[in-house]
């Protein structure tokens, strides 16, 4: 039993399907990224599991305990908005001190002008005081406790909009999009301190995101959700080396994985002289070929690999990405190549294409990943046949 | 579950109770005018009419009221009004908002202070005015100091200042001149504008009663409500029967023409409301 | 040296072309700024002038006659009375329509099916001819025909004669006023409230604000501030202007018990013909809304911006 369990969650909103039996278990303290297009269900995901929506099926559970009819207030979920949400009329110290003063305080004591008369309220409003000046000594926004959050830049706000998530040590966390206001070079710092403040906190999270880099690079398990199912949970780097679905391994990747088509026959796929032997049964037909852009090397004398030409070359600095085209089947085919390896390479000359056959991922009809049993180059007879 | 339930029928209820009272007015509106003499006197409570007597009621309205003179003057003098309004404003709004005019913020300031006079304030003076020059009892008494709209200079202004310069630097490199642009350019973008003032501007006019008491005294001038007034001074004695008659139809255009373009309709008084 | 002259004339340029985009302002702006100065820049310093003289419509000759004016309005009987009644309906007025207002706002908010119907009833009163309604609120009111006095004696309670006596005239004055303006109102919250980002919600919800209450207290209440604000400011304009219900209802009576500002202002000046004296109530009337306008901008509007 994990620490956060969600078993068959399911959702529809006006007849359509937005989420489809969605299960997953986080291990206490796991950092678990919800990667998925936009519309793929991820963010309807995590309002549920704050309370924010109701599942028409399934059970979240967490520590063993089942939550589906506990309200948000009472789920020590804490949660970290896209745009933030932080309330505009309250400095940040105020932000950060409002779960706490709803914890803590009487709905009385915490009536406008009058709760401050009450009796007994200046010790918790102290100690509030307190954990909250601690919680912005940790995320370092000490000299930005009086301001609105008006005042503030954009990364100012999702320091404080993190400040009141930790502050009352919840038993989940749960982010949408934080980094998705940022400018591109503060995302990328941001996400080596979201993961520190993790490591610190030890709670459980759920991270939901669109970008697939930012999902392998915080998360220790990555949850890849297409179309409301959750297609994979795995670490990144077996969600990068090893998916299980075609939308996976397109999803995950920059430049996309290359996927050409080819015809399975007799357990076999012969595709431009590569020849795979599948380890499933599968009935002849269609299949689909990945293989990803790194795995593709280009040879300008063209006298090895399939013939082909260089449509484009895209310059990166450390890589560069050729685009070219088949010459039999006239797929496009994506090469990342090393700078010194695409030296002699100009847009538009014919190239031989090799493919590496070790790296070749099958897929049948359906999408599902069809694992292979003995890969061969060039005319050679698949060993079990 | 039942928590929530419970919850929406309560405010069901409140938002029923609530309606019911704001109706009732047009409830009685309606009734009392199909109601005899002697039912008003003795009846108050029922509904429906005992002896239908709407007919009866309506033609002494349409015979006492020059109904048709009257909502003539209103349409005109709102017409005319707003015609005038726009026509002043949105090039004075333009100028302000996206020409390098120097006289711009001492603009800004006349505009402010104009927000704060209202018509009463000026009426003196004004009526002092029309008198000398022998301009009471016209039309030109009950539109001219209104064709200066400070409100709809200000919110022009603000729908211009939204609108992307580049608009006006596309259009100029096209080789269009300044008042080309504020007729082919800047009218047809500025319609939800111009819509939600319309919206503002009738209402607020077909309504007033201040200022047409003030310059008019006879009845071919009158507006609908002067007309209502007079019908109700020369009918004095308690005939509410054709009085709710009279004031069926006068209420009736403006009731209609909001039912028909209600989503415009509370747009436009939102528009003007929250940026003025 | 051919840069620098060049340099030169670019300048010349760009200043000719500002001196000509301004001189279009100019023009396009000249319409609005002559009328402003006619129809009401001239007329507010008349009007600040005539207060200062006897001028009387009819009579050729006027004289200057000081704050002569202005020390009578602080004696003038009718003067204080409407002072205060104005007052009392705008106290009475302003804060039952702006909390109506705002309740129904927050109903409507909640209710999915008949929200439209609701929000079309309660705005009614706005697209009525409110002088029209005024004869029908005086039937509803009449002491011995009227529903409201026959729905009071069915319960056994005498109804009293609301338009027609001196200490029930004001509170039925206001009853119209409230139900004309509560329309109003509710559409600007109404447009206040779909401005509030639903994320904020959610975040009250999950920072442990359980109840609907504590989610207005924590984020209704405070982000509706500017909407709040102005609703204030127009509904004490409006009250504060009233004058329609007055002329068409009840002529200031019964014995001044309804006399208001406008009301009053119109009287002296229209029917009596004082002009002079009218004008000095006319600048009390202007240095009213100068006061609310000045409180509005200076001493709120501070507290409820919150960027």
């Amino acid at each position: 039993m994990g620490a956060l369990s969600l078993r068959g969650l399911s959702k529809a909103f006006a007849g359509n399907a937005v989420l489809n039996g969605i299960s997953l278990d986080a291990e206490p303290g796991e950092f678990i990224a919800l990667v998925g297009p936009s519309g793929c269900g991820k963010s309807t995901l995590l309002r549920i599991l704050a309370g924010l929506d109701h599942a028409d099926a399934g059970e979240i559970l967490v520590g063993g305990k089942d939550m589906s009819n506990v309200a948000a207030a009472d789920r020590n979920i804490a949660m970290v908005f896209q745009s933030y949400a932080l309330y505009p009329h309250l400095t940040a110290s105020q932000n950060i001190a409002v779960p706490l003063a709803m914890k803590r305080l009487s709905r009385a004591q915490r009536l406008p002008l009058i709760g401050a008369w009450l009796p007994g309220q200046g010790e918790i409003r102290a100690g509030i005081a307190r954990d909250v000046r601690e919680m912005a000594g940790l995320l370092k926004i000490d000299h930005l406790l009086d301001r609105k959050p008006g005042q503030m830049s954009g990364g100012q706000r999702q320091r404080v909009a993190l400040a009141r998530a930790m502050v009352r040590h919840p038993s989940i966390f749960l982010m949408d999009e934080p980094l998705s206001n940022l400018d591109a070079n503060l995302r990328v710092h941001a996400r080596g301190e979201i993961v520190e403040l993790h490591r610190r906190a030890g709670v459980p999270t759920l991270y939901v995101t669109h970008d697939q880099a930012e999902a392998l690079s915080m998360a220790d398990r990555v949850a890849v959700m297409i179309g409301g199912h959750l297609l994979q949970l795995a670490t990144p780097e077996t969600i990068y080396n090893d998916p299980t679905h075609i939308e996976v391994a397109r999803f995950v990747g920059q430049p996309r994985i290359n996927i050409l088509q080819a015809i399975a026959e007799n357990g076999r796929v012969d595709f431009e002289g590569m020849r795979l032997a599948l380890l499933e049964k599968v009935a002849n037909g269609p299949i689909s070929l990945g293989i990803r852009p790194e795995f593709v090397k280009l040879s300008p004398s063209g006298r090895s690999g399939v013939a082909g030409r260089i449509e484009r070359l895209e310059f990166l600095g450390s890589e560069i990405i050729a685009h070219c085209r088949l010459g039999v089947s006239g797929d496009s085919v994506i090469a990342k190549l090393a700078p010194q390896e695409a030296k002699d390479l100009i847009g538009g000359m014919p190239v031989g294409i090799l493919l590496a056959p070790e790296q070749a991922m099958v897929f049948g009809p359906e999408g599902r990943r069809l694992r292979i049993a003995e890969v061969a180059g060039a005319r050679q007879e698949p060993a079990y046949v | 579950m039942t928590g929530i339930h419970a919850g929406r029928i309560v405010r069901f209820a409140l938002l029923s109770l609530g309606a019911l009272l704001i109706l009732a007015p047009y409830i009685f509106m309606i009734s009392t005018a199909g109601k005899t003499q002697s039912d008003i006197f003795t009846a108050a409570l029922s509904l429906i009419p005992q002896h239908v007597y709407f007919a009866e009621n309506f033609a002494k309205a349409l015979d006492k009221v020059p109904m048709a003179t009257l909502l003539w003057n209103g349409v005109a003098v709102c017409g005319l009004i707003f015609f005038f309004q726009v026509a002043v404003a949105i090039p004075c709004a333009y100028a302000m908002a996206k020409l390098k005019f120097r006289a711009a913020r001492a603009m800004m300031v006349l505009v402010m202070l104009g927000l704060l006079v209202p018509i009463h304030a000026t009426a003196l003076p004004l009526y002092v005015a029309f008198d000398k020059l022998s301009l009471l009892n016209s039309y030109v008494a009950l539109v001219a100091p209104f064709t200066i709209s400070v409100f709809a200079i200000f919110m022009f202004l603000q729908f211009f200042r939204a609108m992307p310069d580049d608009l006006i630097h596309a259009a100029r490199l096209d080789g269009m001149s300044e008042l080309g642009i504020v007729a082919r350019v800047i009218v047809p973008n500025a319609w939800p504008a111009v819509t939600a003032f319309a919206i503002f501007s009738v209402v607020a006019h077909w309504n007033d009663l201040y200022w047409p008491l003030i310059v008019i005294s006879k009845q071919a001038y009158a507006t609908p409500p002067l007309g209502l007034m007079y019908f109700r001074a020369a009918e004095a004695g308690d005939d509410y029967g054709a009085l709710m008659a009279a004031t069926l139809i006068i209420t009736l255009p403006l009731v209609v023409a909001f039912l028909l373009a209600q989503k415009r309709f509370v747009e436009g008084i939102t528009m003007t409301g929250l940026k003025g | 040296m051919s840069s620098v002259a060049l340099a030169g004339n670019v300048l010349s340029t760009a200043a000719l072309r500002a001196r000509s985009e301004d001189r279009t302002a100019w023009l396009l702006a000249l319409p609005a700024i002559v009328l402003l100065f006619l129809f009401v820049l001239l007329p507010v310093i008349a009007v600040i002038f005539l207060g200062f003289t006897d001028f009387e419509l009819g009579y050729g000759k006027f004289r200057i006659v000081g704050f002569e004016n202005y020390a009578h309005l602080i004696t003038d009987r009718t003067f204080r009375k409407s002072l205060w009644n104005t007052t009392l309906y705008t106290a009475m007025v302003a804060p039952v329509s702006i909390a109506l207002g705002l309740g129904v706002a927050l109903l409507i908010e909640g209710e999915l099916r008949a929200r439209a119907f609701f929000r079309t009833v309660y705005f009614l009163p706005v697209a009525s001819l409110i002088v029209a309604m005024a004869t029908v609120w005086q039937y509803i009111f009449h002491p011995t025909i009227g529903p409201l006095n026959a729905l009071l004696s069915l319960v056994g309670i005498p109804g009293p004669n609301w338009l027609g006596a001196s200490n029930t005239v004001l509170y039925s004055l206001s009853i119209i006023g409230v139900w004309q303006s509560v329309g109003f109102n509710m559409v600007l919250f109404l447009a206040g409230l779909t401005a509030i980002p639903r994320e904020l919600y959610a975040a009250a919800e999950v920072d442990g604000a359980k109840s609907a209450l504590d989610r207005f207290f924590l984020v209704t209440w405070p982000m509706l501030g500017p909407t709040t604000l102005f609703v204030v400011t127009i509904s004490i304009t409006n009250a504060v202007k009233v004058f329609e219900t007055v002329k068409m209802l009840t002529d200031g009576g019964p014995n001044k018990a309804s006399e208001v500002l406008l009301f009053t202002i119109y009287q002296e000046g229209f029917v009596y013909m004082r002009v002079g004296y009218a004008s000095a109530m006319t600048v009390v009337f202007l240095a009213i809304l100068v006061v609310l306008m000045f409180l509005q901008y200076r001493v709120l509007d501070r507290r409820v911006h919150y960027t």
